[in-house]
């Protein structure tokens, strides 16, 4: 198990690291124990690597929301490696198993390390959230403003929900925690006329990042996805190359649906990163690999808690550490 | 990435068994691995799918293929049947207490549309039962979850009892109950925080706004966008509060939602209601026979036959179609073939039942107002014998009647006209193609229509 060795390593010896990896250990806690737990228990109670043994390991990804198609895929890899290697001990299989799985987190690229977000220098950064309702738009946009403000920049809020009840009261209610301004119209008035407005006051103020909220939607409401391309569109004109991130707000609770809120909310919007939040409760973790493996659109961000300080950066590294702790400890 | 409905996954494996009259153990695990599939991208619990796969597997070897269906269908047949079993039967009903004020609580993680989900049960209450609810503001965590539930209870116009959120929630609940008691308001609905399952210190505060006012419902709100983590979420808010029942919400948008089903095979609770769109009055009494067919990706293909069979008069259909043929179809046939649709029931329902109707790109996002049917049919109501049977008669000033008579505006009228033209003109194309070739189905009719209503 190489390639564990070598993830124990650099985070031994990086002590920085350690304290990230600590939360995501802490916030992973669950899904870390359940899946490995399933899969030692798989590899405990098969001793052939046979059929059988591949339709339940089949069940504990799926149990993980690995997308389907993903599971079958990696399913097949299995397959033939096993049979390549020619490995019958399913405790060999397991060195397998977590190789694959993390290939699917890293992609084609070696070790791609964190994609942060695309900040502009000395110049004004556009950041679009969108998503479905109740994701946690709002709150991570909280949470990013206090970030971004605690690094020394000038946040502005601007409240592009101005249709749900009381949205705008909860960002604004943000804006006075963190302390930023929020730019906002009343409730019910044109959601590009209030981002309209929050450009033109995050350039006169001299602002270094404009948050932009926006309305949950489902993703299969054609007019409210067109609206959300006009409020692209107005970034766009108001702003050459902006907006600069347009980040896809998911709940790691979603299940399959998560496929189809990416494909149709890149569509719509082009996303550009996506923020997984309620990382901290059970299960989940699998729908990053789905996403990464059938739409190639990086996680940026992740959600590990409810304080304002759980918004963490996506570290690939990390994750695969928090996911696979036991497994590497084991060794 | 496209779901594929069951009935589409299994149509490889039907054409390989067509016509056989029995259908063997290797047809039955063929046709269940699709199964398996379909549930398990649907997103139920892989644990329900397997307990589930099981009991089809051993009802479905060996039987009888019924004399109307294919063996691919029987097997359909047998899931669906399974799966409405599993699923249950209607059962909205709110439980009334019998010293008011009944207490309903609401509950759930967060952002799964607790604070929406309470308005929309308070309109619903008002509406459907007549009823005065009071509404409660115990999320005291979010930023601004108060200031949501004031938001709608102006919106609802009903009274909303909140006390900040330097108060703890089960203090606020005592209070409520006592304002309830007071105005002699005959409902209270509790709005909590969304909170993880797992978190100890948040569920304990729910344990004891329960012991404190012993609740008559306790609502679990579920988003329907759950994934294979549902099980957990409701099994453990099950454990430690012992719920009454499920609301499933986002409906409305495009998951298959087997979080329900492994909702209901883990706690065996009723899924009572569905929130099926933004608006404060969708919330809807939920179907589990819908939800069944939904899960699995296909037309309720049965009960569609069965609703044909039961209301359209054969006798009738068949002449329609022979005047459709000749193109004698006049707006007085157009009406009464509304008429025999609509007894069927509401069009959208009958739309979701034709297989693989999800996936047609125009029928998608197809709005169907059953206003617009009205409409529609108040125009040719309007119309007199003569213009009926030949529209071409109608003239400006016809029109301008015909749209005073109906309420509508000319423009509605002259765009029924051009339709019903153009539907004339598909028949006769239709009509030509299909004597060229072989009798064509009788379901292909429909395709080329473009009914003024949708």
């Amino acid at each position: 198990m190489s390639f564990f060795k070598k993830l124990k390593e650099k985070f031994q010896t990086n002590q920085s690291n350690e304290e990230v990896s600590d939360k995501y250990k802490d916030g992973l806690s669950k899904t870390r124990k359940t899946f490995s737990e399933k899969i030692n228990d798989l590899v405990a109670r098969y001793r052939k690597v046979d059929e059988d043994f591949f339709e339940d390991l089949e069940e504990v990804l799926i149990a993980a929301d690995v997308g389907v198609s993903t599971v079958m895929d990696l399913i097949d890899e299995l397959k033939m490696e096993v049979k390549r290697r020619n490995i019958s001990d399913t405790k060999e299989v397991k060195s397998v198993i977590s190789e694959k799985l993390v290939d699917i987190y890293y992609g084609d690229s070696e070790e791609e390390s964190s994609v942060g977000l695309n900040m502009q220098e000395n110049e004004l950064t556009v950041i679009l959230f969108v998503g479905v309702n109740g994701v946690g738009k709002t709150t991570t946009i909280g949470k990013l403003a206090h970030q971004l403000k605690s690094e020394g920049k000038k946040v502005l809020l601007t409240a592009g929900d101005t249709f749900r009840a009381g949205a705008i009261e909860q960002l604004s209610e943000w804006g006075k925690r963190v302390e930023v301004d929020v730019i906002k119209h009343s409730e019910g008035s044109d959601p590009a006329a209030v981002i309209y407005d929050g450009i033109q006051a995050a350039k006169s103020r001299e602002a270094d990042v404009l948050l932009c909220d926006t309305a949950g939607r489902l993703q299969n409401k054609v007019n409210l996805m067109n609206e959300l391309s006009k409020v692209k569109r107005v970034i766009e004109r108001e702003i050459p190359n902006a907006p600069h991130e347009v980040l896809l707000v998911l709940d790691a609770t979603t299940g399959q649906n998560a496929l189809s809120q990416a494909k149709t909310f890149s569509e719509a919007t082009d996303v550009s990163g996506i923020v997984l939040t309620k990382l901290d409760g059970t299960a989940k973790g699998g729908i990053v690999l789905a996403i990464r493996n059938e739409l190639g659109i990086p996680v940026k961000l992740v959600g590990l808690g409810e304080k304002v300080t759980d918004l963490q950066t996506f570290d690939p590294q990390a994750f695969v550490y928090g996911l696979f702790a036991d497994m590497i400890d084991d060794e | 990435m496209a779901f594929e409905g069951l009935a589409d996954r299994l149509q490889n494996t039907i054409q390989k068994i067509k016509g056989k009259g029995k259908v063997t153990e290797q047809d039955v695990k063929e046709m269940t691995r699709e199964v398996r599939l379909a549930l398990l991208e649907a997103d139920v619990n892989f644990k329900v799918v397997k307990d589930f796969i099981k009991r089809v597997k051993e009802r479905a070897v060996g039987e009888e293929v019924m004399e109307s269906l294919t063996p691919g269908q029987q097997v359909i047949k047998i899931v669906k049947e399974e799966l409405s079993s599993l699923m249950g039967g209607d059962e909205s009903k709110i439980a009334v207490s019998d010293r008011p004020p009944t207490v309903i609580m609401m509950v759930g993680l967060q952002g799964a549309g607790k604070t929406t989900t309470t308005g929309k049960l308070a309109n619903l209450l008002r509406k459907k039962y007549n009823r005065k609810p009071l509404l409660v503001a115990a999320d005291i965590y979010r930023p601004a979850a108060i200031d949501q539930l004031e938001t709608l209870g102006k919106q609802l116009n009903m009274p909303v009892y909140s006390a900040g959120t330097d108060i703890s929630p089960v203090e606020i609940v005592n209070q409520a109950m006592a304002k309830a008691k007071e105005e002699h308001l005959d409902y209270v609905l509790i709005d909590t925080a969304g909170r993880l399952h797992i978190d100890g210190d948040l569920m304990d505060e729910l344990i004891q706004i329960k012991n404190n006012v012993s609740p008559d419902e306790i609502f679990l709100v579920v988003d329907a966008m759950t994934g294979q983590d549902a099980v957990n979420v409701a099994e453990s808010f099950n454990d430690q509060l012992d719920v009454s029942g499920v609301i499933l919400t986002k409906l409305d948008g495009d998951t298959r939602g087997g979080a329900a089903l492994s909702i209901k095979a883990v706690t065996d609770k009723p899924i009572k209601f569905a929130g099926m769109g933004e608006k404060l009055d969708q919330l809807e009494v939920f179907h589990p026979e819908r939800m069944a067919s939904r899960i699995l990706g296909m037309g309720d293909v049965l009960s569609l036959i069965e609703k044909a069979q039961e209301n359209v008069d054969e006798k009738r259909a068949k002449e329609l179609e022979e005047k459709m043929r000749s193109a004698s179809f006049t707006f007085d046939d157009f009406l009464e073939q509304m008429g025999q649709v609509r007894k069927m029931g509401p069009l959208d329902e009958l739309l979701d039942m034709i297989p693989g109707s999800n996936k047609m790109k125009g029928l998608k996002n197809v709005e169907i107002d059953e206003k617009q049917i009205s409409h529609v049919e108040a125009v040719i109501q309007s119309m007199t014998a003569k213009e009926r049977q030949d529209p071409s008669i109608i003239n400006a000033n016809r029109k301008k009647r015909i749209a005073k008579g109906s309420g509508r505006s000319v423009s509605e009228v002259n765009r029924l006209l051009k339709q019903f033209e153009e539907m004339k003109k598909m028949m006769k194309q239709m009509t030509n193609m299909q004597q060229g070739g072989k009798k064509g189905k009788k379901g292909k009719k429909g395709k080329g229509f473009n009914f003024p209503f949708m």
